[in-house]
């Protein structure tokens, strides 16, 4: 399955552990991701908050020459950043929805000698080619080493399932894709609330206080469901939690170490890549202690689960028709 | 871009807001029921919550949203405007005011983050020049002009950025810049939200 | 033809007509078309003064037929049509032109709509001239009554129907009547216990003479109109012979199966195979539930049929199909609740201590799985402290955006119970508004508040187990904006109650199709007008009643249940109605026999003739649809006040101003 990729500014060096583990594994998941030509970066949430139209037109650019780029039929753009993800596809939308803005935008791009049709580029999260695309299966006949033990908890963060356009692959409030995907990687997966709580962004730079907050009710809460690997799907979700965990540690005086992965790299070391290739050691917090967990056998003490009290009410039943 | 009835009266602050943003974002049906200040993850930490600053919008106070710290520490997360029951487009509306701070140039004088909108013009800054972002460029140029004294708190982290292999040290630069450049000069000429 | 007489009449309906069409040139130039004797204009011809008109005209100028061009049929054909027959004219040679709502309601473009105004009046004329004097028909009402649902509203019309003296079958797809009300502890505002004033009316349904009960049963299929129903009902099997079985229990006591029962105690609590869904069900009859029985699921047991004392265990019992004739149908079908999983940052399901507000009615209910002690999800805690969340799936565009009536004031019951149990519990409601609106409703909000209730308002964002700080671990934490302070909180509880809102029944299309109806966006049934005919439907004999009209609580409910037993009692008690003649007619000597009509009849409404080998329409039941008049190859089938002569003399009117140029259709 061939895809065109746009791997965004972060994946360049910042978050370079995710764009390595993302092209090894490219390769025994059978996708083949073509990156774009000269892409430009999406604008992050700096752009929009400053002058709408040209934030746009900064967007379509990248909409604009993968249209061209692409063959006939070939029409999906592969972005691993959640930022990126949301731009695309938001930029996309909105044309779409409003001719006036596409007028303006269009007349903008033919500046630089380029065009876009709204709706000709559909964009997708590297998560969702993953599980729904390849799919669970094809991946778990892949699996060598499987994560047995390790006690993961699935940090989505925010845009990667919201605002949730026609691309919605997921639920707004608690997505499950990357769960399963953990799941069939033989991973522990924890049932983590915070699961699509917003990282806080560019927080850091804005006000450290507020920033530093949101990034510690994260680790508390992977914290006490004992995670030992909390997994992103987002280099900016990557970048607070682990590069400011040292930081939170100082101002409220706790002591976390969990180790902030990305799906990529535990997909590959399940597929049996060696680490050097997905990316690791560029973690502040060392991801070798929680990785020296994974079993060789799963642990079926922890499935028992607690036997049921007889004086118990019983629970809402949750599978069937929602 | 409102559906609102067309109005023979002259636009108020309330109309230029959803003037200025993308779409419908169908603002006036607002039942202040609060479900996006109590979603909002750094909402404890705003001077007035999303649902109080569309409160004041709708009461024609101008000046007390642009000043307010609101916009600038929304975090883009969504949570609010998937669960208004109204369906209202509250972080776009975010997005159109911290535009329109930053066109008033109120921020400057008395929100809690003055500095806020400087990061976002320092950032394009450098997409402007680049085609691409450079954190190091942000950061170093941001600082210094708000917060010299943390930069001394920021080098352990930018030494540790650098020495994973994390942070370049020099700007990477698109082939398609002056494409870039002549498409984002023509879009600022052309303005509004359309 | 050339003695035909007819009178135009021309309305301005105030503004709603005459401000987009000239009426005044409209009447002047109608009075200059063939036929016309009269031709008037008048600013509202359904006024007394209106009708009197045409009445004096009739008489004075000898009218033999008239056009009113107006609002539409529905409105107002009924009026002229009275109005023709007081002045001696048969009421069918009377032929309305909706001016109104198919016209000026449609442009803002004056010469436009003048010009098609001057189309449909003169259409009109030219078909009413081939009018022929009908007489309605006389449709006996069959006494007997068939009410759909057994829950309140379905008692509550059965009973007074039944007291009037007439027939009624109940029929109530449970083993018992009762619906929801029965699930209720307590009412508001009273505080009744709501098996205590619900129980006795229960009783009276089981022994009245005049109420047949078919509990445990479905509808299948439902033929006929107003007057003559013929309905199909499948009695489950309850594989228990309700002749010999004395509602003993001892079957239920001995019977070693279990369920969830996931009906009447929505899935908190247990029942065993054979059961009852609650004490005082009426019938008295258990059943037994073949997914849970050990005997219909591996061949073992029987113990029910060892123990009961008069031998009423049947494992081989069939289901049962009845065919009744009723002459009036009530649907009283009642009302699902929203499902609390839609929502997932509110933690149901997810979140052990948190609960839809059934659940915790049953829980409170001194009858109900925890013997009516306020308890969390271990079965043995008291909580602390509650937190009840209003608006949970009503007033959303997500979910339904409709405010659903009842959950205000179930909360604020729920806040008093939960004071009354617990005293030293801390009760918090979650609100947008306070929707106390009816009697003796905004008091008991008072009296709530006078027990110490905390009340915030702010719609709650999420209900969370991920503590932030100390004080949260362990507890159920409600994030919400206290709007009135317009600052965010965190309020620590240990148990949540959410207000769910109503909904209709998730079969309530295939049920309105049964009859013939439609159901509205939201699933309720469509009432006939939302203000002045709550109870009828679009079909005539069809009434609705309760819940599945809309949202209400059971003083709505008890009333609309009375109006709709009201309007059969009359229909039963005139003994025959009088319908309208449109219908179709074989002419038997032009009739071949090939029985083309008789499958297309969408309606079954004709019958053939093995002797003869002609077809007939039976006349009731013919609706008057028109598809076997079209379909005849031999045109031996004429439709009543819709001949091919008076459609096509319409057609041909309307287009009255270019058929010069349009060659002539073949008239058959």
């Amino acid at each position: 399955m061939k895809y065109s990729y746009y791997p965004g500014c972060s994946l360049e060096r910042q978050a370079s552990a995710y764009h390595q583990s993302t092209m090894a594994v490219a390769r025994p998941l059978n996708i083949d991701l073509v990156e774009l030509e000269d892409w430009n970066c999406c604008g992050a949430i700096e752009y929009i908050a400053v002058d709408l139209l040209p934030a746009y037109a900064l967007i379509s650019r990248n909409l604009a020459l993968a249209a061209n780029q692409n063959g006939p039929g070939n029409h999906q753009l592969v972005a691993p950043c959640s930022a990126c993800y949301l731009n695309l596809s938001k930029a996309d939308k909105y044309m779409s929805d409003s001719p006036e803005l596409a007028e303006k935008v269009n007349i903008a791009l033919a500046a630089g000698g380029l065009s876009y049709t709204p709706g000709t580029i559909r964009t997708r999260h590297l998560l969702d080619v993953i599980v729904n695309d390849v799919g669970l299966d094809a991946i778990k006949e892949r699996v060598t080493n499987p994560l047995y033990n390790l006690r993961v908890a699935p940090y989505y963060g925010c845009v990667v399932v919201r605002p949730g356009f026609n691309n919605q692959f997921d639920d707004t409030e608690y997505p499950t894709s990357m769960d399963r995907l953990l799941r069939t990687l033989g991973a522990k997966v924890i049932d983590f609330p915070l699961k699509s709580h917003c990282c806080g962004g560019h927080m850091t730079q804005i006000s450290q206080g507020v920033a530093l907050e949101l990034i510690r009710r994260l680790l508390k809460n992977a914290s006490d469901y004992q995670a030992d690997v909390i997994v992103t799907l987002c280099p900016m979700c990557q970048l607070n939690l682990d590069a400011y965990q040292d930081s939170v540690n100082k101002h409220f005086g706790t002591d976390y170490t969990i180790p902030i992965l990305y799906f990529t790299q535990l997909i590959g070391l399940a597929l049996g890549l060696p680490a050097t290739e997905l990316g690791f050691g560029k973690e502040f917090v060392d991801a070798r202690p929680a990785l020296a967990r994974i079993g060789s056998q799963p642990d079926m003490t922890d499935t028992a689960g607690l036997r049921r009290d007889k004086k118990a009410l019983p629970m809402p039943r949750m599978t069937g028709e929602v | 871009m409102g559906t609102t009835a067309t109005t023979a009266r002259a636009p108020t602050f309330f109309d230029e807001v959803v003037a200025e943003t993308p779409g419908d974002p169908r603002l006036e049906t607002c039942l202040q029921c609060g479900t996006c200040g109590g979603s909002c993850p750094s909402g404890a930490d705003m001077d007035h919550t999303p649902r109080a600053i569309f409160a004041l919008i709708a009461a024609g106070m101008k000046d007390a949203v642009l000043r307010s710290n609101t916009a600038w520490y929304c975090v883009s997360c969504y949570y609010c405007m998937v669960r208004c029951p109204q369906e209202i487009h509250i972080t776009d509306i975010m997005y159109t005011l911290k535009r329109m701070s930053i066109k008033a140039g109120l921020y400057k004088d008395k929100t809690s983050v003055p500095e806020a909108s400087d990061f976002a013009e320092t950032f394009i800054n450098y997409v402007e020049t680049y085609g691409r972002s450079f954190e190091l460029g942000l950061a170093t140029r941001y600082h210094l002009l708000h917060h010299p004294l943390d930069m001394i708190k920021m080098v352990p982290l930018g030494l540790g950025m650098w020495r994973r292999k994390r942070l370049d040290l020099t700007p990477r630069k698109i082939e398609g810049i002056q494409q870039l450049q002549a498409i984002l000069t023509r879009a600022k000429e052309l303005g509004g939200a359309a | 033809m050339s003695e035909e007489r007819v009178g135009v009449y021309v309305c301005h309906c105030g503004t709603n007509i005459a401000k987009t069409i000239d009426v005044q040139d409209v009447a002047t130039w109608a009075a200059r078309q063939p036929h016309v004797t009269v031709a008037r204009d008048y600013k509202f011809m359904c006024s007394s003064l209106g009708q009197e008109m045409v009445e004096q005209d009739i008489t004075e100028h000898g009218l033999t037929r008239v056009v009113v061009a107006a609002c539409s049929p529905h409105m107002h054909e009924k009026t002229f049509q009275g109005a023709c027959e007081r002045a001696g004219l048969n009421r069918f040679m009377f032929e309305m032109a909706n001016i109104r709502e198919l016209n000026s309601w449609t442009t803002r473009d004056r010469e436009s709509a003048t010009q098609k105004a001057k189309s449909m009046v003169r259409g009109a004329v030219e078909r009413v001239i081939h009018h022929r004097p009908l007489e309605m028909l006389p449709v006996p009402i069959n006494p007997n009554t068939l009410i759909v649902g057994g829950g309140i509203a379905g008692i509550t019309a059965a009973l007074d129907i039944a007291n009037a003296g007439y027939h009624v079958y109940l029929v109530e797809r449970e083993p018992s009547i009762g619906g929801h009300m029965a699930q209720v502890d307590k009412t508001f505002p009273t505080l009744d216990c709501s098996a205590c004033i619900l129980t006795p009316r229960m009783v009276d349904v089981g022994q009245h003479p005049n109420i047949t009960l078919l509990s445990y049963s479905e509808l299948e299929q439902v033929d006929g109109h107003v007057g003559n129903f013929t309905v199909r009902v499948r009695k489950k099997a309850r594989f228990i012979n309700e002749a010999l079985c004395t509602g003993c229990g001892d079957c239920i006591e001995k019977c070693p199966g279990k369920a969830l029962d996931e009906t009447f105690e929505v899935g908190l609590g247990y029942r065993k195979a054979v059961y009852k869904p609650f004490p005082q069900a009426v019938p008295k009859y258990p059943v037994i539930d073949p997914e849970s029985c050990i005997f219909f699921q591996r061949g073992k047991c029987k113990a029910c049929e060892v123990v009961c004392p008069t031998h009423a265990i049947d494992f081989n019992q069939k289901d049962e199909y009845l065919q009744l004739t009723v002459g009036n149908i009530i649907l009283a079908t009642g009302y699902d609740l929203f499902d609390a999983r839609k929502i997932p940052q509110y933690g149901y399901g997810r979140l052990a201590n948190v609960f839809t507000s059934m659940e915790f009615e049953r829980m409170v209910n001194a009858a109900g799985p925890t013997d009516g002690q306020i308890v969390l999800r271990d079965g043995i805690t008291p909580p602390k402290s509650v937190g009840i969340i209003h608006c949970v799936g009503s007033r959303d565009k997500h979910y339904h955006e409709y405010c659903s009536r009842v959950c205000c004031m179930y909360s604020l019951k729920f806040a008093h119970l939960i004071h009354e149990r617990l005293p030293d519990t801390e009760v918090y409601n979650f609100y947008i508004d306070i929707r106390a609106s009816g009697k003796r409703y905004e008091e008991f909000y008072h009296r709530v508040l006078e027990e110490g209730t905390h009340f915030i308002r702010g719609r709650v964002a999420e209900v969370t187990d991920a503590a932030r700080m100390p004080g949260e671990e362990g507890k159920l934490i409600i994030q919400v904006e206290d709007t009135l302070i317009g600052k965010q909180r965190r309020i620590p509880v240990d148990m949540v109650i959410l207000s769910v809102g109503v909904q209709s029944r998730h079969d309530s299309q295939e049920v309105a199709q049964l009859f013939g109806m439609g159901c509205d966006f939201n699933g309720y049934f469509i009432e006939r007008h939302p203000k002045l005919d709550p109870v009828l439907t679009m079909s005539d004999g069809v009434f609705i009643a309760g819940a599945c009209q809309g949202p209400m609580a059971i003083p709505e409910t008890v009333a609309q249940a009375g109006s709709a037993a009201s309007q059969v009692i009359s229909l039963i008690s005139q003994g025959t109605l009088m319908m309208e003649p449109i219908r179709a007619r074989i002419n038997a000597d032009k009739c071949s026999g090939c029985r083309i009509c008789n499958n297309l009849c969408p309606y079954y409404a004709i019958t053939f003739h093995e002797d003869r080998k002609v077809s007939e329409v039976i006349t009731a039941m013919c609706q008057g649809c028109g598809a076997c008049v079209s379909a005849c190859p031999s045109s031996a089938i004429t439709g009543a006040h819709f001949t091919t002569e008076q459609v096509m003399s319409q057609i041909e009117g309307i287009l009255w101003d270019v058929r010069e140029t349009i060659p002539l259709m073949a008239r058959s």
